[in-house]
């Protein structure tokens, strides 16, 4: 009995915070290489001061916003306003439930994975919509408002990039898609090159999806202050600072996995222990690809809205259509090859 | 613990929030909260779904219904200045005929299922199971051999159900002022910003005003 609820409850959680504690620190981490970054593009320095190049400073932050007091607006929804960065950060932490980090590390190696992952990513806007009506705001309603036409517009997109990446593949699980990246010719057998227009399309959707810059339409400071979250002080700002940005680093694992070899080796297996393909890899890929978003936040200026909307209905939907085209004559005249893993 | 008394226990679990929720539901008195009311009986009902091992099934109601229509509810619900004593008046009023809608509608569901139970029959084994597959494959394979023409019907309705619902609604606004995004996209910055080239000039002249120093 005893040994049953060890192995069926207590292994679970130990393998659950295995992921999350990395997650949160890697965000804590994510943002002060994102300031240290836009720093150094608009040429001054980003943090310096607290710890050795300043590397506390995101600890020094947190403790911050963790002690200072949440404020609850007049005639705000007592409850939802509290259940609002709640259910903003649930569903952010629960997709990494589903990815794969190496070939045998994943915590629910499930069949459907990219539906999980679809339906995960699309409760995410509740958080951002109940925020937005229940602080009893005008800028943060319109922020919710933005936020979710911006969302489901560009979930469209995404899921039919998926759709492409799925045919290819022939399977829902995420780890049998990277398995069939796999091959002799390295990094040419990933599906960025039979996909390329897709991989591009999701990459942008997904910065579109997390509202970030250029596409950050749900926060506009020069516009609506700082849209959902302008009532939200504290803990409760603190939390949703963590999804936006867990959202960040999951786009950009998405990205690898799905196009990019996951924990493939982009050199021949006979290059000695670089040609080994593991967790490394997966994280050199995802870095570069979280590299980028904050490479676009200091390069573009914000999108305005009837141009993310025309950007994401009339460019990116047909392209992601005629390409699940493409793909399906790809994969039925045998011009893409089909790894089997190993 | 026995995995089938869990399931039994998980079962009721899901399906005790499925009920709660959906009552919540018609009994809340805010709509928003009604809207996620219902987002919750959604939820709980793809839940039920993924212990019936239909995961595609529970996860597609999940991206459909709460990742898509609900949100486009919930955004009009909340644009929708609601007066809430006005929508609670008249209550005694229409509770009669409440009653009698509510009665013949218990007598039909009761009268289908007393029909049903007759011809009722025990369930096969679980098709995707028996044929070694997950049940998202299964049904993919079902729905793209033995019933192309009606999934492909079914598609068909859905677009001209979305080619409608724009022709109804789509209506030119001729007040507003408005160009072809594709133009403003092309444009050339040379035609709207002319950069001229010109030597520094340096205020020698003891009259000139001084800039104040930084």
């Amino acid at each position: 009995m005893l040994d049953q609820l060890i192995h069926q409850l207590v292994v679970p959680v130990l393998y659950i915070l295995a992921i999350v504690l990395p997650l949160v620190l890697a965000v804590a981490m994510f943002v002060y290489w994102e300031r240290k970054v836009l720093g150094w593009m608009h040429v001054r320095m980003g943090p310096n001061k607290i710890g050795p190049f300043g590397l506390l400073q995101a600890f020094a932050d947190v403790t911050k916003l963790l002690i200072k007091e949440v404020i609850l607006p007049t005639k705000a929804n007592r409850f939802l306003y509290y259940m609002a960065p709640m259910i903003a950060l649930i569903p952010a932490l629960a997709v990494w439930a589903v990815v794969p980090f190496s070939s045998t590390m994943v915590l629910s190696n499930a069949n459907a994975g990219v539906l999980y992952l679809l339906a995960m990513t699309s409760m995410g806007v509740y958080g951002i919509i109940i925020a937005g009506w229940a602080s009893n705001s005008r800028y943060a309603l319109l922020g919710a408002m933005r936020s979710a036409a911006q969302v489901i517009s560009y979930e469209l997109a995404m899921g039919l990039c998926l759709v492409c990446v799925l045919v290819l593949a022939g399977s829902l699980n995420l780890t049998e898609i990277v398995n069939a990246q796999a091959g002799s010719k390295g990094i040419f057998d990933w599906f960025w090159l039979p996909l390329l227009p897709v991989f591009v399309i999701y990459f942008i959707s997904g910065v579109a999806e997390t509202n970030r810059a250029p596409f950050d339409m749900a926060e506009g400071e020069s516009e609506i202050v700082a849209g959902f979250h302008v009532e939200y002080s504290g803990s409760a700002f603190a939390l949703f600072f963590l999804a936006e940005y867990a959202n960040m680093i999951l786009v950009s694992f998405l990205a690898a996995v799905l196009f990019m070899g996951g924990w493939l080796s982009p050199f021949p297996a006979s290059w000695g222990f670089i040609g080994h393909g593991g967790f490394p890899w997966l994280l050199i890929k995802a870095f570069l690809f979280s590299f980028m978003f904050l490479w676009f936040r200091a390069t573009f200026p914000r999108y305005r809205y009837d141009q993310i909307m025309r950007l994401g209905w009339k460019v990116f939907i047909p392209i992601a259509i005629a390409w699940v085209f493409v793909a399906g004559l790809l994969k039925y005249y045998g011009l893409v090859s089909i790894g089997t893993g190993a | 613990m026995n995995p089938q008394l869990f399931q039994l226990i998980c079962f009721y679990a899901f399906g005790f929030v499925t009920v709660a929720a959906a009552l919540s539901v018609i009994t809340l008195r805010n709509s928003v909260h009604a809207v996620l009311a219902l987002v919750l009986t959604f939820f709980s009902a793809a839940c039920l779904w993924i212990l019936l091992e239909a995961e595609f099934l529970a996860l597609a109601l999940i991206v459909v219904y709460v990742g898509a229509v609900m949100v486009l509810f919930l955004f009009v619900v909340m644009m929708l200045d609601i007066d809430q004593a006005k929508m609670r008046e008249g209550f005694v009023k229409f509770l009669p005929v409440g009653l009698i809608v509510a009665a013949v509608m218990l007598v039909e569901m009761l009268g289908l299922i007393g029909v049903r139970a007759m011809q009722a029959q025990v369930m096969g084994a679980d098709p995707a199971i028996a044929a070694g597959m997950s049940n998202t494959e299964w049904l993919g394979h079902a729905l793209y051999t033995t019933f192309l023409l009606p999934f492909e019907i079914a598609a068909l309705i859905l677009t001209v159900g979305i080619v409608a619902a724009v022709a109804l609604t789509l209506r030119e606004r001729r007040a507003a002022r408005w160009e072809p995004a594709s133009q403003q996209v092309k444009v050339n910055p040379r035609d709207r910003v002319r950069i001229v080239k010109m030597a520094a000039v340096r205020p020698d002249e003891p009259t000139a005003p001084q800039e104040p120093q930084p």
